[in-house]
């Protein structure tokens, strides 16, 4: 006796009671590998279902057949995290009536958990389950590794439908979702392409500014006081990040420090500090390439944890409050430290900004390593087009050029100047760069309002005007 | 005084870099400007074009500019190239 498996997609979906004027969601494990979102958009689109409520934890390139479902009055309305260009520019262009709202990693779980953004219907596309709905990102055909964004929908939806291309007999083994959250389980051919899953970012730099940057980085966590044994930090995928884990991983080793964690999303880089003994233990929401989906498998101290206790700001505690250092990426930064990764300098929105307001918030150290100009255009302004995260949480920006240091933190601007380290003033950083670009012409901002970046306490942080 | 007489190039379409082509014009210079930072610094863009074919007393040509964020004096080398590559003996 099996009530819950269900031959297809449509079938769950109307078991589920979805209706028009309701709320889906999505997790984003299998980021632009991820072929669960569309196929299911499809299915309610021709069941006549309209005007959602769509949440999804991240919109990637590959979601770009959302547009015409959105022109069609299927999705009304969206909750994201980040969105990347190929919707994101639409919805600059005023795609939709509704504004987008952007969340956070925590700020997404913290509302689906207080009933700010109920959800009807969750999705969860899994790379193996049982037929109870046991299931797991670890292993299969499709595996991600971790499933962590999929817990607060799993646990707070009315209905939860895991879609799955490896169904095991049950019960299977090291489940990460267990049964009691699931009502119908769906076995589909595929649920992504393994090849878009792996992060094309997840590759160390080469290009000399950004190796600068990152040996500049590793001098500032050297020097800020906090490296030592139960060190812990959190990097972000993009090259120069990863250059700066990497030059890390030699101070550590050669000064013999023993850290505690490494947390958030996980790359290959970090799971060789694990293995060479620089952290205790992963913390890992998010896997970015095969490495970390093969490490969470196989070793025990590499493990998985929920959006909540990532960053949820209404959890007991989060992992983002035990936080050493962050380093964090940018797209402009202001001369009060406001940091923008939602949008490009053109106003058009191409991200957002999943994990970096919470680890911000919570680090002892957060840092934001960028150069002093991308393609001619400076990365510091006097007024970012779009505050994600806000300057008070932002301790010291890193640039091929020089470090600025937020005067709130005085303690660090006095050790970093002390080890000698190039240490000049926020607007001094910007007048070098617009030394060397020239002045940008500021887009104006104007037209109405597309989307509002909620802080992770639920506040309105600013809004993204029509370009 | 030089007078462009072939096609000519100069540039990549790398990111920081522009991409200039020169073709042979009737009369005056007309330039066709794409660039990702446009909105920033499409008039500084048309001015250093049109200084560097002055400058090189190119008084006719049809110029295209494919920019990708190119600094200032990447555009000036890369018309003066294009020039050199496209004039008459």
């Amino acid at each position: 006796m099996n009530g819950k498996l269900v031959q297809s997609i449509r079938e769950a979906i109307a078991l589920s009671g979805l209706k028009s004027g309701m709320s889906i969601s999505f997790h984003h494990h299998l980021r632009n590998g991820d072929y669960t979102l569309n196929r299911v958009m499809n299915e309610i689109a021709a069941m006549g279902i309209r005007e959602l409520t769509l949440n999804a934890s991240s919109i990637f390139d590959t979601h770009a057949p959302l547009e015409e479902h959105i022109r069609n009055h299927v999705v009304t309305k969206i909750n994201t995290n980040y969105m990347s260009a190929a919707l994101g520019h639409r919805i600059s262009e005023g795609l939709m009536d509704a504004p987008v709202d952007f969340r956070t990693h925590g700020g997404r779980p913290r509302d689906i958990a207080l009933g700010n953004t109920p959800i009807d219907v969750a999705f969860i596309a899994a790379p193996t389950a049982d037929c109870a709905g046991n299931c797991s990102g670890k292993y299969g055909p499709s595996a991600c590794g971790s499933l962590g964004y999929a817990f607060p929908d799993a646990m707070y939806a009315k209905k939860v439908i895991v879609i799955t291309d490896n169904l095991v007999p049950y019960p299977m083994k090291g489940w990460s979702i267990p049964e009691i959250y699931v009502d119908y389980v769906v076995e589909v051919d595929a649920i992504g392409n393994p090849a878009g899953i792996v992060s094309g970012t997840t590759r160390i730099t080469r290009d000399p500014v950004g190796l600068i940057m990152a040996e500049t980085a590793v001098k500032v966590i050297q020097h800020s006081g906090l490296l030592q044994d139960g060190f812990s930090f959190q990097t972000g995928a993009g090259g120069a990040s990863l250059a700066a884990a990497s030059f890390l991983k030699d101070v550590m080793l050669r000064d013999g420090i023993r850290g505690s964690f490494a947390s958030g999303g996980i790359t290959g880089y970090l799971v060789d500090m694990l293995s060479a003994g620089c952290f205790e233990s992963l913390m890992d929401v998010q896997c970015f390439d095969l490495k970390a989906v093969e490490s969470i498998r196989t070793n025990p101290a590499h493990q998985e944890i929920s959006a909540m206790q990532y960053a949820s700001p209404a959890a007991a505690s989060a992992v983002v409050d035990k936080l050493d250092v962050v380093i964090l990426g940018a797209t402009e930064v202001d001369t009060d430290f406001n940091v923008n990764v939602h949008t490009d300098s053109s106003g058009m929105i191409m991200g957002g900004s999943g994990g970096h307001s919470d680890t911000a918030a919570g680090a002892k150290l957060a840092m934001i390593i960028a150069p002093l100009f991308r393609a001619r255009l400076p990365i510091v302004t006097d007024h970012v087009s779009c505050i994600s995260t806000p300057g008070r949480d932002i301790d010291v920006l890193v640039t091929q050029r020089g470090v600025a240091v937020n005067p709130k933190n005085q303690e660090l601007m006095l050790r970093l100047k002390d080890a000698g380290l190039p240490v000049i003033p926020i607007d001094e950083l910007k007048t070098m760069a617009e030394c060397i670009t020239g002045k940008p012409n500021k887009p104006v901002r104007s037209g109405r309002t597309v989307a509002n970046v909620i802080y992770r306490d639920g506040t309105l942080m600013d809004t993204i005007q029509s370009v | 005084m030089s007078k462009i007489i072939r096609r000519a190039t100069a540039g990549t379409l790398e990111s920081s870099d522009v991409f200039v082509t020169l073709e042979p014009h009737d009369s005056g210079v007309e330039i066709e400007l794409d660039s990702v930072v446009r909105n920033q610094f499409g008039p500084a863009i048309l001015k250093a074009v049109e200084e560097v074919l002055a400058e090189c007393g190119v008084n006719s040509a049809k110029v295209i500019v494919v920019d990708r964020g190119a600094l200032d004096c990447v555009i000036r080398a890369r018309v003066e190239t294009a020039v050199e590559r496209g004039k008459g003996e």
